[in-house]
C-alpha cells in the first residue's frame, strides 16, 4: 500500500512533527519505502494466532500504597526550559 | 422546549463519571496524592515522565476499585492490562496516559436510583482503572500558561453509563447516589468542588419511538451535581430546538457555563482524536487472586441502601428520614455512635433534621466540621426526651455548646438553671412563693376570676427565666389554688 | 601503563600494591585522551573518576572494598546517572540532567566501579553505526574510515581501544552484538526482563534491554550477576533468582543448530561464511552435534522488528515536548506550532522517521493490518524459537552478514542499512539472550564475530559455550 501526502500530514499532526517543503517529499518516500518493506508481514499466515503483547513472564508486580518522595520542587524544575519558582511554563493553550 | 414540555422527543443520556481514588501515593508512582499543596511539590521523577522512568501499580488502587465494582453487582475482570491513550497536552507528562480501553477492572453493574416514576436500575457499562493529568492555568494578560504536575498519575476510576438515563432528574439521582455510595466505601471524598468527583455528560435527543441514537454531544466542566442537572437540562432544549429548525446535531464536546447554564464549544468530536491504543509494555498483566478478592468481599462496609432499610426497620423511620440519615457517610456514623451511647432515636433525628441540619445549611459545612461531638448530641436528645424543652434547648444550649465544645449539655443546663424547673419539688416552692406575693389575686381568683390563673402562671414563667414546664406548672398552681 | 585482560589481574595488582587505583583510573584517562578521534566518548569524568579512585584506594587498604573495586566502567548515553548529563545521542534532551540513577549503574557503583564517562551513540539507539548521533559519528578504532556498528557504537570503541575496561550498552535489535561483532570483542544481550530497566532511556519497551561490552568473558558474566535480578522500579523484571554467573560452567556435550540460511544467504560475506562454517567444524569435532536447522519465518524477522519497534518508540519518544525537560523550539507562536518545531528541530532525520511509520503503524485504520499482524508473527517466532529449543542447546549464526561498513556507506539508502540487522533481530524479536564473541578477521582484518544464542535465563549457557570457544582458540 501507499500514503498520500494528506495521509502524510495526518500521521506528522499525530506526531507533532513538521516537514519543510523539500524534506516533506523525502519523508513521503521514505515513509512509503518502509511501508512497503515491511508490507511482506502480509504473506504469513497467522490465522487463530493471538498476539504477543507481553514479553516479561511477571504477573500482578505491583507495590504498597507507600508515599515516597524522591525529588524536591526545585529539581523538578531544574531541566525545565522555562519556569517560574512554582510552575512549568509553556506558550498559551487556547482554549 | 424540553423533553417533558415536547413528548414528542425523548432525551437519552449518558454519564462517565471520574472518581479520585484516596490512597496515599499515586497509581503508578510513590509519591504522595494529595490535594492542596503548592504546586509541582507532590512529584517524582516517574510522574514528571523522565527518561528511563517506569510505572510501579499500586495495589491499593486495585483493591478499591474492586470495592466500587462489588459495590454495583459488577464482574471484576479476571484478567487485566493496561492501554496506553496517545495524546499531546502540556499536563500530560508522558504524552499518552495509561487506562484500561481492552480490559476494564469492572465489566456491568448497576445503580439504583429512586425517581417520581418509581425505582429504577441504571446499567453500568464498564469501571475501569486510569491516571490523572497535572493542571494547567491560564492567566490572563500573558502569552502563556502554568503547569502544575502535582495532580498528575492521581488513580481514577472512570464509571461509565449505558445511555439509558432520560432525564436530567436520573442524571443528578445517579450523581448523588455515586457520591454516596464512594463515600461510604470509603474510597473517595466525593468532593465535586475540588474535582475529587467529576462527571461529562454526553447527550442526544431522538424522537419518541425511535431505537436508534441521536448525534450524541459531549458536556464536560460541572462541578456540582445540581449544575449537572441544568446542564443537561439546557442541552436537551437547545438540541431539540436544533431539530425543530432542520438543522442537525453537530457531534463535538461544550464547556459548562455557570453563568448560564448553558454551554459553549470546546472541539468538535467528529475529527475525532486517533489515541492510538495500544497495550502497555512496561506493566505486567494483573490477575486478582481468589483470595484477595474474597478478603475484599468479606470487608465490604455496609452500603447505603442496606443502611436506610436497617433504619427503617429498626427504628420505624420513614424513608424521608432514613434518607437523611445516609444522605452521608458522616452523617449516618454521627447517628449510629449517638443512638448507641444514648438511645433515644428520634431525638437525636430531630436533633439532626431539625437545629443541627440548620447550622450547617448556614455555615455551608458538613457535621464533621461542626465540632459537635456525637456524646454532646446524645446528651441533649436524653435531655430533651425526658423535661427538658426541646426549642429552650435548641435556642439557648446548642448555641452556647457550639461556641465553645468543651461544655457538655448537662453542665450548661445546670448552669442556666434550666434543669430541675420541672422537678414538681423544686417547682412547688417557686408556685407557693408567687401566691404568696399577691394573696389578693389570691382571693379574686378563689372568688371566681379564673383568667388570674394566666397572671399566675406569668408571675411563674418570669420567675423560673420560662423554663418550667407549662403542664406542670399549671397542675401546681390549681392544686394550690383550690 | 599496559592494558589488564581481567578485572582479576587488576585486583591482584590493586591488592599487591603493585599498582593503585588512581594510576589505572589514569591509565584510562590516558588512553581516553589519545583516542579522541574517535569521537567514542561525549564527556569524560576526568575529577570525578580520579576521586572516586582515590577513595577506593583507601577502601582497600581498609578491606572494605566492593566486588568491582579496580573496574572502570563507560556508560551509553542512554543511562540514567544522576546529576550527570544525558542525551541519548540527541539535541532534544539539550541540557538534560539525570535526577536519578538507574538500577543497572546503581549495582555498579555499590560494588565500588568507577563511571569513567559518557558514550555516544545512534540518536535514541535507532541505527546500525552510530552515524545518526547528533553529536557525530563514532569511528572504528581498528579503521577510522568505517563504522563501529551501532547504536552502541561509542561503548564498543571505548573497550575495543582499551578506553574502558566494561561497557554498558544497550540492545534493542542488535545495538550490542553488532558493534561488538564490527570491533572484534564481547557483546552480550541477555534475555529481556533479566535485567531492569530503570534508568535506561526507553526506544522499544519490549525489545530493550541493557547489554555488556568486554573483552574478558569472565568479567562480562560478573558484571551480569552484579546488575541483573528483581527491582521495585521495574513491573516486568524477571523475579527470578540471579545464578551465580561469574563461575562460568564447564559444558556437557550438547546440540547445536544454525540456520541453514544464515551462512548460504548471498548475502554474507565470503570470508564470515568460511570463518563460521570453521568454528560449527570445530564444535562438530570437540563432539558437539551440530545440525543445519530450517527457519523460515527468518524473512519475516526484519519487518516484525521494524514494525513493533517504530510503533512502541512513536509512543516512548512522546515524552519529549519541551515542556519538562530538553530543548525548546525558538519558534512558538502556539502550542501546537510549539510542540512541532520543538520536536522537529530536536530529533535528527532517522529517528523522526521511524516516529512516523511508528505513528501510521498505531492509527486506527492500520492497526489491525499492521501492529496486530506483526504481533501475531512475533508470537509465530517466539514459538517457533521455543520448539527449537526444545529439541536443541544452543542457536548459533554469524552476529552480522558484513564486517564493519565504510562510514556514509548508506547515506543514499538507509533501508539498506537495515539489513545489518538480520542476524541479531531474531533474538530481540524472541526475547532469548544472545553473545557475540570475536571469530577471526575478513581479508582487509575487519573483525568477524560469532553469536550464540540460548534458551531464555540460559545465559550460563551462553557463557559455558562461549568459553570453551575462546578457550579452544588459546591452544
Amino acid at each position: 500500500m501507499e500514503i498520500n501526502r494528506e495521509t502524510l500530514l495526518k500521521i506528522a499532526h499525530l506526531a507533532r512533527l513538521n516537514f519543510s517543503d523539500e524534506s516533506e517529499d523525502e519523508m513521503l518516500q521514505g515513509l512509503n519505502d518502509m511501508i512497503n518493506w515491511v508490507e511482506k508481514l502480509h504473506e504469513v499466515d497467522t490465522e487463530g494466532v493471538d498476539p504477543l503483547t507481553n514479553m516479561s513472564q511477571e504477573v500482578n508486580s505491583w507495590r504498597e500504597d507507600e508515599v515516597k518522595s524522591d525529588i524536591s520542587r526545585e529539581q523538578a524544575l531544574k531541566n525545565a526550559p522555562k519556569k517560574d519558582e512554582e510552575f512549568f511554563k509553556v506558550p498559551k493553550v487556547l482554549k | 422546549m424540553s423533553a417533558e414540555t415536547n413528548p414528542t422527543y425523548q432525551a437519552v443520556i449518558g454519564l462517565e463519571v471520574h472518581i479520585q481514588l484516596l490512597t496515599s501515593s499515586k497509581l503508578f508512582a510513590s509519591d504522595a496524592n494529595k490535594y492542596g499543596d503548592p504546586p509541582n511539590t507532590n512529584i517524582s521523577v516517574i510522574t514528571l515522565a523522565h527518561p528511563g522512568t517506569l510505572p510501579r501499580v499500586n495495589k491499593q488502587a486495585l483493591e478499591l476499585a474492586i470495592k466500587m465494582g462489588l459495590a454495583c453487582g459488577s464482574e471484576i475482570s479476571q484478567y487485566m492490562i493496561f492501554d496506553r491513550k496517545n495524546y499531546f497536552y502540556p499536563d500530560l507528562p508522558k504524552g499518552y496516559q495509561l487506562t484500561q480501553d481492552r480490559t476494564p477492572i469492572c465489566v456491568g453493574g448497576s445503580i439504583e436510583v429512586v425517581t417520581d416514576q418509581g425505582p429504577r436500575e441504571i446499567k453500568l457499562n464498564r469501571i475501569h482503572l486510569e491516571e490523572d493529568a497535572g493542571k494547567s492555568f491560564h492567566p490572563p494578560h500573558t502569552n502563556e500558561s502554568l503547569v502544575d504536575f502535582n495532580r498528575a498519575g492521581t488513580p481514577l476510576i472512570e464509571l461509565v453509563t449505558e445511555p439509558v438515563l432520560h432525564h436530567p432528574d436520573e442524571a443528578y439521582q445517579l450523581l448523588s447516589e455515586i457520591r454516596k455510595l464512594v463515600t461510604f466505601l470509603g474510597i473517595c471524598d466525593g468532593n465535586m468542588e475540588q474535582g475529587s468527583l467529576r462527571c461529562d455528560c454526553n447527550v442526544s435527543v431522538r424522537r419518541m419511538g425511535e431505537t436508534a441514537l441521536g448525534k450524541k454531544v459531549e458536556i464536560k466542566n460541572m462541578n456540582s451535581v445540581r449544575n449537572v442537572r441544568r446542564a443537561i437540562e439546557k442541552e436537551v432544549k437547545r438540541q431539540i430546538g436544533q431539530l425543530e429548525k432542520g438543522d442537525r446535531i453537530i457531534s463535538e464536546t461544550r464547556s459548562f457555563d455557570e453563568k448560564t447554564g448553558g454551554s459553549t464549544s470546546m472541539r468538535s468530536k467528529e475529527e475525532v482524536t486517533d489515541y492510538r491504543y495500544f497495550p502497555e509494555p512496561d506493566l505486567s498483566p494483573l490477575q486478582i487472586p481468589d483470595d484477595w478478592l474474597q478478603s475484599i468481599k468479606e470487608a465490604m462496609p455496609v452500603l447505603p441502601k442496606q443502611l436506610q432499610l436497617q433504619l427503617e426497620e429498626q427504628f420505624g423511620f420513614v424513608l424521608e428520614d432514613a434518607l437523611f440519615l445516609t444522605d452521608s457517610v458522616e452523617m449516618h456514623n454521627f447517628f449510629d455512635q449517638a443512638v448507641k451511647q444514648f438511645p433515644y432515636p428520634e431525638h437525636i433525628l430531630n436533633w439532626l433534621k431539625g437545629p443541627v441540619q440548620s447550622v450547617l445549611n448556614e455555615r455551608g459545612i458538613t457535621i464533621s466540621q461542626l465540632g459537635l461531638t456525637t456524646s454532646q448530641l446524645g446528651e441533649l436528645a436524653s435531655l430533651t426526651a425526658g423535661e427538658l424543652s426541646f426549642s429552650v434547648a435548641a435556642q439557648k444550649i446548642l448555641p452556647l455548646l457550639l461556641e465553645d465544645p468543651s461544655g457538655t449539655p448537662k453542665a450548661i443546663a445546670d448552669r442556666l438553671g434550666l434543669l430541675g424547673s420541672s422537678n414538681s419539688d423544686q417547682l412547688e416552692p417557686v408556685v407557693l412563693e408567687v401566691l404568696e406575693t399577691f394573696p389578693d389575686k389570691v382571693n379574686a381568683y378563689k372568688k371566681g376570676k379564673k383568667g388570674l390563673l394566666g397572671f399566675f402562671m406569668g408571675q411563674v414563667m418570669k420567675k423560673t427565666n420560662s423554663t418550667v414546664d407549662p403542664k406542670m406548672a399549671n397542675e401546681l398552681l390549681s392544686k394550690h389554688l383550690n | 601503563m599496559d592494558t589488564f585482560a581481567s578485572l582479576r589481574e587488576i585486583q591482584e595488582k590493586l591488592q599487591s600494591g603493585a599498582v593503585t587505583c588512581v594510576q589505572v583510573v589514569t591509565s584510562y584517562l590516558d588512553r581516553i585522551e589519545k583516542h579522541t578521534h574517535l569521537n567514542a566518548f561525549l564527556e569524560v569524568y576526568h575529577q570525578e573518576a580520579l576521586q572516586k579512585a582515590q577513595q577506593i584506594d583507601q577502601k582497600i587498604s581498609d578491606g572494605t572494598a566492593g566486588r568491582l573495586a579496580g573496574l572502570v566502567v563507560g556508560l551509553k548515553d542512554m543511562l540514567c546517572y544522576q546529576d550527570h548529563s544525558l542525551q541519548a545521542g540527541s539535541k532534544i534532551l539539550s541540557g538534560f540532567e539525570s535526577q536519578f540513577t538507574g538500577t543497572a549503574v546503581e549495582r555498579l557503583l555499590h560494588q565500588d566501579a568507577i563511571i569513567i564517562g559518557r558514550q555516544n551513540c545512534d540518536e535514541f539507539g535507532m541505527g546500525s553505526s552510530n552515524e545518526n548521533s547528533a553529536f557525530g559519528a563514532t569511528l572504528n578504532g581498528i579503521d577510522t574510515k568505517r563504522v563501529p556498528g551501532g547504536s552502541s557504537g561509542g561503548s564498543a570503541v571505548a573497550v575495543q581501544m582499551d578506553m574502558c575496561h566494561i561497557s554498558l550498552g544497550t540492545d534493542t535489535g542488535g545495538s550490542v552484538r553488532q558493534p561488538a561483532a564490527f570491533t572484534g570483542i564481547i557483546g552480550l544481550k541477555p534475555t529481556y526482563s533479566r535485567i531492569s530497566r530503570h534508568g535506561l532511556v526507553a526506544y522499544a519497551s519490549s525489545f530493550d534491554s541493557i547489554g555488556i561490552f568486554s573483552k574478558s568473558l569472565e568479567d562480562n558474566a560478573l558484571i551480569l550477576e552484579i546488575i541483573a535480578g528483581q527491582d521495585e522500579y521495574d513491573s516486568t523484571v524477571s523475579r527470578s533468582a540471579v545464578p551465580e554467573f561469574s563461575s562460568i560452567k564447564a559444558l556437557k556435550k550438547c546440540k547445536i543448530g544454525y540456520i541453514r540460511e544464515s551462512v548460504e544467504t548471498e548475502g554474507v560475506q565470503p570470508e564470515i561464511r568460511e570463518k563460521t562454517m570453521e568454528q560449527l567444524e570445530l564444535l562438530q569435532q570437540s563432539g558437539h552435534q551440530v545440525t543445519a536447522v530450517d527457519f523460515p519465518l527468518i524473512e519475516y524477522v526484519l519487518p516484525t522488528y521494524y514494525l513493533l519497534t517504530t510503533a512502541e518508540a512513536s509512543s516512548n519518544l512522546a515524552r519529549y515536548d519541551g515542556v519538562k525537560y530538553g530543548y525548546r523550539s525558538q519558534h512558538q507562536e502556539s502550542l501546537d506550532g510549539f510542540y512541532k518545531n520543538t520536536r522537529s528541530e530536536g530529533f535528527g532525520n532517522e529517528v523522526q522517521k521511524r516516529i512516523m511509520l511508528g505513528t501510521f503503524v498505531l492509527s486506527a485504520s492500520y492497526y489491525d493490518a499492521y501492529y496486530t499482524k506483526a504481533q501475531k508473527v512475533r508470537r509465530l517466532i517466539k514459538d517457533k524459537t521455543r520448539e527449537f529449543f526444545d529439541s536443541f542447546d544452543f542457536l548459533v549464526m554469524p552476529t552480522t552478514p558484513t564486517t564493519a561498513f565504510e562510514l556514509n556507506k548508506y547515506a543514499d539508502d538507509p533501508l539498506e542499512m537495515y539489513w545489518s540487522d538480520l542476524f541479531t533481530t531474531p533474538a530481540s524479536v524472541s526475547g532469548n539472550p544472545a553473545i557475540s564473541i570475536p571469530n577471526g578477521f575478513d581479508k582487509n582484518g575487519l573483525p568477524i564475530g560469532f553469536q550464540i544464542i540460548a534458551d531464555d535465563f540460559n545465559e550460563q549457557g551462553l557463557y559455558a559455550l562461549s568459553r570453551e570457544i575462546l578457550k579452544g582458540r588459546e591452544n
